[in-house]
């Protein structure tokens, strides 16, 4: 057996506070009073948590007018650390002239950085307040465009909020 | 004894058997998971049934379906044993409790309580020694190192405060100069001028307050919870239990809680004892009604109170568990019973 370590006693306790018993009832009103103050948990399925437009949810590409703003340039697959993004550039007869035939980002990869939406010089790739992403296979994870593309009044709140804050 | 009282007592054990572990241990261990939630504020379980409230029989229904796995090293007969002994000695201590006076039943007058014996509070101080056992017991058949230790623990704890709880119940005993506890119900039931009713915590004080820490130490609650301390001794006694066994140990925990509060009651508080209700002139049947829902509102309030206890104080050294039990209580359950004698014999 090791060697038992020093016992503190605290000499200057006073005859009640030796009794322990008036000690214990502060302890216990103590406690009373926290168990009627009120909790901060959400109920989660039927409450959900709101984010504020700061908030990095999954990545989505800004359609406007239901085309999207992407013109291929492929900045975000460069950039992005987690190589979550695959991008395949096509030419178009719009003024744009350049677009993803494919875009692809890989949700499990995803780490929510946000360095897309940085780099993108057309505005076209945001964090959308969306987070509620859970997968039962690898293959439901591959998010093509279908999936990503998202009008600019659903993103309102960010697009307004990137051109305040950046 | 004619078949029909045979009948009758029967139904009282199943009744009890089903009110204390079935629906009183699992809503002790429910208001313990949901009381400990509200004072750290969280929420606690509450998704299966209204507001949780058949979360226990859920967690009971995952044990059963749990595998049971013994030590290879194991005793397996005692390992089988232990938990056997601490979940009838819980439920037995039950037995000599009066939950009400009497009911009159078609005719017939039925006592309140199952095994009206003469020694009672003997009875009781004997089974609750026992309980011993089966922590031990427990302790030694797992062959770890740890649950040896937790077994160990518990029974030099029970031993010293076995002492002390017996005899801070003296000054009790002497002052109702019976054993039968609805003897010493009904003694409580008298008022002084009429109004303060005649309950033995008045009169006793000292021995109730040495009684009620002994027993938070007979119960194994916090303060005193050193056989199963987890930060040191993993789980204790029950460190290698699963399943259902381990069920068995919880649930026996919780039942020897309610055992205790009502003990306490019975001895301390007027049993079920409702005051000033003689005034109001009920009919005998609701009285009896009555006094059993006082009865079991009596023993919410203290299992409430030693939920509330465990979740505010931290437990105590194993040093200063051996002070308090042979330094502090002895003593002052000795002091109890001088002051008794000497008063009643002063008065008399």
């Amino acid at each position: 057996m090791s060697s038992p370590g020093k016992i503190i006693r605290k000499k200057d306790l006073t005859l009640l506070q030796k009794t322990f018993i008036p000690e214990i009832l502060k302890g216990l009103r103590m406690t009373v009073r926290q168990m009627f103050r009120p909790t901060f948990t959400q109920q989660f399925p039927e409450e959900r948590f709101k984010p504020d437009p700061s908030f990095r949810g999954r990545p989505v590409l800004v359609a406007e007018n239901g085309v999207e703003r992407c013109v291929a340039c492929g900045l975000c697959a460069r950039v992005c650390p987690a190589l979550a993004i695959e991008v395949q550039a096509s030419e178009t007869e719009l003024v744009k002239e350049r677009y993803p035939i494919k875009f692809e980002i890989n949700m499990v990869r995803c780490i929510f950085c946000g360095f897309c939406e940085e780099v993108c010089p057309e505005e076209a790739i945001v964090m959308s307040q969306e987070y509620l992403l859970a997968f039962t296979s690898q293959k439901e994870a591959l998010f093509g465009k279908e999936r990503l593309l998202k009008s600019t009044e659903e993103l309102k709140n960010r697009l307004e909020f990137l051109r305040n804050h950046r | 004894m004619d078949i029909v009282s045979l009948l009758i007592v029967l139904i009282k054990i199943l009744v009890m058997m089903f009110g204390v572990l079935v629906l009183g241990a699992a809503m002790a261990v429910f208001a313990e998971r949901r009381v400990s939630a509200f004072i750290q504020e969280r929420v606690g379980p509450n998704r299966v049934g209204p507001q949780g409230i058949i979360q226990p029989f859920a967690d009971v229904v995952k044990l059963v379906m749990k595998e049971d796995i013994v030590p290879r090293q194991a005793n397996r007969f005692i390992h089988d044993l232990a938990p056997i002994i601490s979940i009838s000695v819980a439920l037995s201590t039950f037995a000599i409790i009066p939950f009400g006076n009497t009911i009159v039943l078609f005719g017939r007058e039925i006592k309140l309580m199952i095994a009206d014996v003469d020694i009672g509070i003997l009875y009781l101080l004997a089974l609750t020694s026992i309980g011993v056992y089966g922590v031990s017991l427990a302790g030694w058949s797992s062959n770890n190192k740890y649950s040896l230790l937790g077994g160990l623990r518990s029974s030099a704890q029970l031993i010293s405060y076995e002492l002390s709880m017996g005899l801070s119940l003296l000054g009790v005993l002497m002052l109702s100069g019976t054993m039968r506890l609805d003897q010493i119900v009904l003694q409580q039931t008298d008022y002084w001028w009429g109004i303060i009713p005649k309950w033995n915590i008045f009169l006793q004080p000292l021995g109730f307050i040495t009684f009620l820490i002994a027993s938070f130490a007979e119960t194994n609650r916090l303060p005193f919870d050193l056989p199963e301390a987890e930060p040191e001794l993993v789980g204790g006694y029950h460190t290698e239990y699963t399943g259902m066994k381990f069920g068995l140990f919880f649930l026996a925990e919780y039942a020897n809680v309610i055992t205790s509060s009502a003990v306490t009651i019975t001895l301390f508080f007027g049993g079920w004892h409702l005051p000033w209700v003689e005034q109001l002139s009920v009919s005998p049947f609701l009285l009896s009604i009555l006094q059993m829902c006082t009865f079991l509102g009596k023993v919410i309030l203290l299992v409430l109170f030693f939920i509330i206890v465990r979740w505010t104080i931290p437990r105590f050294r194993y040093d200063q568990l051996m002070h308090i039990g042979w330094k502090v209580m002895l003593p002052m359950a000795i002091a109890n019973f001088l002051i008794t004698g000497i008063v009643m014999l002063v008065w008399a």
